[in-house]
């Protein structure tokens, strides 16, 4: 066992002295903890003093990025075709919104938001993260406007904004060539990864050339310096740095010609395109129908982006650049020249029985022409000339023709996307073959498959601009190339075939619109000033029966094709005009390619023309979409009732049963 | 003294560089007040200032009591307080929730804060009165920690934890000082050590959040950390000399929190820079230098340890609240008595003050 050590003896005196030793350890400790809490704010003050006045500028103020206005788009007369206009709007900020329900309620009623927005707003606010806004309203009127900011103090969360908006004057005419505007996207932003694309407010293009030159009609943003509260409440602006502006884009476009063309172009489906045949500016660059770029630049609606995409006449298809189309008869003036090339003599006559034999295969003529030269074929339209000639100088010579006029490129535009098409000879075919038999059944290159090339159908297909930058060459005999952005430019150089060459076949094409042709309805109605042109008809499906595409199902029609160019005797302006499904081009496209045309020539004349169409088609643009739209709603609440009714039915029948 | 003249001996004979230091520190406090309030005196700057000059007379008339009738008050003072929490307790249980308050019409008070004076006056009695020899027998530690245990148990049910460490801090002062055995504490202290990642280990998770965010504020400065992170830039941004009075953007922003209570100091040094900082540290560090001297010149236990024991009590409210806001502790609710506003801390600590003063005035009464 262990002895125990006697406890130390504790006496009064000893006592005071513990209490003494232990007194000056505490008031060493005392000491020591103030010495520490000295040393520790010394440090934090002197050496760490840069880093936390900078930590509390920070606090204090926010960069706030101010969105820069866009540039503007103007035609080649500087006439506006994209501007700005200021515009009052509300987002939410979901880092500073406290009680969504209680901000949103209030805001609804303030506004008077229809309840499918505040559903919207309610879905967006929970898929936000942290401090991107959720648009509430945009375009607001002022009174609305001042009822919100009047209330901010007690809705914090609430960002009221005086901004611009993109507006477009001449609406859906010009959709498809400017594209539109939108907020960007999640993908767009981390693309970028610039704050400016998260601003309330701000918006980048979406489609057209709104997209394609984002970044010269962008500008560059300013800045504004705010000392702010914790709670977000603004002190004072403190200094700014102004926003540059986007810069101004003028364009080849005449906005008067493609608002007229838009309009002519009534309630077909279809494309115009002017060009300056001798620069390659496009004057015009008409698809219908379209979208009103100023709605969807506003956000658009779910129920109208469903009308617009169950539409068959595929109002948000650009047609100009992609829709492919088979040529017809219009690629018979690049035939002849392809032709003419080859050496023959125009005046060489093929008679024509109503068509011609190849084999066991007879491929027929629209008519029973009798003796043809070129300048008669081509007025007429006669297939047999054009087969029969083809066939002798093989279509790999036509082929390097059509490249030669334009078709089958893709040009250097600023455009989203083009649909270049096809323009067939023996060696496309023999790729093809080996990627897609499907597609092909055979490699080698037929002698029918030439008499199918040389009229436009078959494997050929182009898009409506590739057309107009053919009649545009055929017109000039240069080598123009279509041009979009900018305004005076020079004459393009001449094409290689002689010009005697393009004098024939010019006056063939004459010859369609001003004597025994195919187009004669549709003369310019001015004096001195003749057109020429040719039409097309393309099969949208095989000819079965009968049915030779000119009756039935719309969808079934032949397509009606027209390129043209005037003055005949000094061309200035060429172009195409296809109508889908028009059943004929000198029925459906040569007559707007008349009204087009005269408008450049004589405006009163061509807006006098367009009146009693435009009565007969129930108003202008902007209204006829206002009904279609009006029908759409209705016709989808009829279906909804119906549904209703059906399921109600079916559930009493399962109740009773 | 040449004033002695002109002056009658009761008032001459104040400790007047205490007095002059305590109200330094309450005139200096005010003066942050009406800064944080964005230059106004409401609604804080004006309640302190009345309630510092009324308290601080109760001080000095508490003075003149003599130091054994503060010991004689101090059971029935106990069981009065015990019984003040029990109906805060009862009352915070029936309102629902927790309640550390007790509303009594004209002044809120929190009857824990008193509970500090008291439980120092009471080990300070107890101890007084022991033998010198049983100072190490098991008969010198259950009573005190008894006297302890009881309110504890009340204060933190209600629950706050702060009041309660700094109650039992205290107390485990005064027994310190007593003379308990040395070991007691060093074991006591590694126990607790030791318990630490035990304790941590138990802690719900956003407790052990808590913790990991005071060892790195800097990891979450929107949240949780929010408070240090913000405190240290008020402190560190206002450097050497300051922003200047009316000046500070961190509390006249409100990016300090509690800027009038428990964040008082922060937004102080924001205005007057370290020296301002310094100028509040040297004044309480002179004030707990006089405290102590106090203890070591009394003659009787129980002054001493009463004496040591409230001057204790005002530092630690002073050394937790200042490592608090430069993220060297924690953050507990602990404001800086004089100096923040809130009525119980200062009425507390004017309490101690005034008792320190009375035993003051005793031993310059047993020297002459």
């Amino acid at each position: 066992m262990r002895r125990r050590r006697p406890p130390p003896l504790v006496t009064e005196n000893s006592q005071a002295y513990t209490f003494t030793r232990r007194a000056m350890v505490l008031g060493a400790m005392q000491g020591g903890i103030a010495a520490l809490l000295g040393g520790r704010m010394a440090y934090l003050s002197i050496a760490e003093n840069e880093r936390y006045e900078l930590a509390s500028e920070e606090n204090r103020f926010q960069l706030v990025l101010v969105p820069p206005r866009r540039g503007w788009i103007v035609d080649r007369a500087g006439q506006p075709i994209a501007i700005n206009r200021s515009d009052y709007r509300i987002d939410l900020i979901p880092d500073q919104l406290k009680e969504p329900d209680l901000i949103i309620g209030q805001l609804a009623q303030l506004l008077e938001l229809p309840p499918e927005e505040v559903v919207r707003i309610r879905k967006e606010l929970e898929q936000a993260a942290g401090y991107q806004p959720v648009p509430v309203a945009e375009n607001l009127p002022f009174d609305k406007y001042a009822a919100v900011t009047l209330r901010l103090p007690e809705m914090p969360g609430v960002a009221p904004l005086r901004g611009f908006s993109r507006f477009y004057p001449d609406g859906a005419a010009v959709g498809h060539l400017v594209g539109y505007v939108g907020a960007a996207n999640k993908k767009e932003y981390e693309q970028e990864k610039n704050p400016l694309l998260i601003t309330p407010g701000f918006k980048i293009g979406k489609e057209g050339l709104e997209q394609v030159m984002e970044q010269r009609l962008r500008g560059r943003p300013g800045a504004k310096r705010l000392e702010v509260t914790a709670r977000g409440k603004l002190v004072r602006e403190l200094s700014t740095l102004s926003d540059r502006s986007g810069g101004t884009l003028p364009l080849t476009i005449d906005a008067g010609l493609q608002t007229y063309a838009a309009r002519r172009m009534g309630d077909e489906s279809g494309s115009c395109v002017v060009m300056d045949c001798l620069t390659g500016d496009l004057l015009c660059m008409a698809s219908m129908p379209a979208y009103d770029p100023n709605k969807f630049s506003d956000g658009i609606g779910h129920s109208e982006w469903q009308m617009l995409s169950a539409d068959e006449r595929k109002p948000l298809l650009n047609k100009t650049l992609n829709s492919l189309y088979p040529p017809g008869s219009t690629l018979k003036p690049m035939a002849a020249m392809a032709i003419l090339e080859a050496g023959i003599d125009p005046e060489e006559r093929v008679h024509c029985a109503g068509g011609y034999q190849l084999g066991n295969r007879f491929f027929r003529c629209l008519g029973r022409h009798g003796p043809m030269t070129m300048h008669t074929a081509i007025a007429r339209s006669c297939n047999t000339y054009f087969y029969a000639m083809g066939r002798r100088i093989g279509y790999d010579r036509i082929a390097r023709m059509a490249r030669q006029l334009g078709l089958g490129a893709k040009y250097d535009l600023p455009v989203v996307s083009q649909s270049y098409g096809t323009i067939p000879d023996s060696e496309w075919k023999s790729r093809r073959y080996a990627q897609n038999r499907r597609l092909v059944e055979r490699p080698d290159w037929t002698q029918s498959d030439t008499l199918n090339a040389v009229i436009g159908q078959g494997y050929v297909l182009v898009n409506p601009l590739q057309l107009a930058v053919m009649a545009a060459r055929i017109a000039s005999g240069r080598a123009v190339d279509p041009l979009l952005l900018g305004a005076k430019h020079a004459p393009a150089s001449p094409l290689d075939p002689p010009a005697e060459h393009f004098e024939i076949v010019r006056k063939g094409m004459w010859e369609v619109v001003n004597g025994a042709g195919t187009a004669g309805r549709s003369k310019l109605p001015l004096e001195g000033i003749e057109m020429g042109g040719k039409t097309g008809t393309a099969q949208v499906r095989r000819i079965t029966g009968s049915q030779r595409g000119q009756s039935g199902d719309w969808k079934y029609r032949d397509h009606g094709l027209f390129v043209f160019f005037a003055p005949v005797h000094a061309p200035r302006y060429a172009g195409s005009v296809v109508i889908d499904h028009g059943m004929g081009g000198s029925r459906a496209a040569a007559p707007v390619a008349k009204d087009v045309l005269t408008y450049l020539f004589d405006k009163q004349k061509a807006l006098d023309a367009l009146v009693p169409l435009e009565e007969a088609w129930g108003g202008n643009i902007a209204q006829r979409m206002e009904r279609d739209a009006r029908r759409w709603a209705a016709l989808q609440a009829a279906k909804k009732n119906v549904q209703q009714a059906e399921s109600e039915k079916s559930g009493g029948t399962a109740a009773r049963t | 003294m040449s004033t002695a003249a002109f002056v009658p001996a009761r008032i001459a004979h104040l400790p007047w560089k205490l007095i002059f230091l305590v109200v330094a520190i309450g005139i200096f406090g005010g003066m942050a007040l009406y800064s944080a309030a964005g230059g106004s005196l409401r609604p804080w700057a004006l309640n302190h200032f009345v309630r510092f000059f009324a308290l601080l007379g109760i001080a000095v008339g508490m003075s003149y009591v003599r130091p054994q009738t503060y010991r004689d008050f101090a059971w029935p003072a106990y069981g009065f307080v015990m019984l003040l929490l029990v109906v805060t307790l009862a009352i915070g249980t029936i309102g629902g929730g927790a309640k550390s308050w007790l509303e009594l019409g004209f002044i809120r008070i929190q009857p824990s804060e008193l509970m500090k004076p008291i439980v120092v006056l009471l080990l300070a009695g107890f101890y007084g009165a022991l033998p010198a020899g049983e100072i190490r027998r098991l008969s010198a530690i259950w009573p005190p920690l008894l006297i302890l245990a009881v309110p504890c148990a009340l204060i933190i049910l209600q629950p706050d934890l702060g009041t309660t460490l700094l109650l039992i801090f205290s107390a485990v002062t005064v027994m310190f000082l007593a003379g308990l055995p040395l070991r007691l504490f060093v074991g006591g202290g590694l126990a607790v050590a030791a318990a630490i990642p035990i304790a941590y280990s138990f802690m719900m998770p956003h407790q052990q959040k808590r913790v990991l965010i005071f060892l790195n504020p800097e990891e979450d400065p929107l949240g949780a950390g929010y408070h240090i992170t913000q405190s240290k830039i008020a402190i560190g941004s206002g450097g050497i000399f300051g922003k200047g009075f009316l000046n500070g953007t961190q509390s006249h922003l409100h990016y300090l929190p509690e800027q009038h209570t428990d964040f008082i100091f922060p937004a102080m040094v924001e205005e007057w820079g370290l020296m301002g900082g310094l100028f509040l540290i040297l004044c309480f560090a002179l004030i707990f230098r006089w405290g102590m001297a106090v203890s070591l010149e009394t003659k009787g236990r129980f002054g001493r340890l009463t004496a040591g024991g409230l001057t204790m009590t005002i530092f630690f409210y002073f050394a937790i609240n200042l490592l608090m806001v430069m993220g060297l502790a924690p953050v507990v609710g602990i404001p800086l008595p004089l100096f923040s506003y809130g009525g119980s801390a200062m009425l507390t600590v004017m309490i101690c003050l005034g008792i320190l003063m009375s035993i003051d005035r005793d031993n310059r009464r047993n020297h002459r």
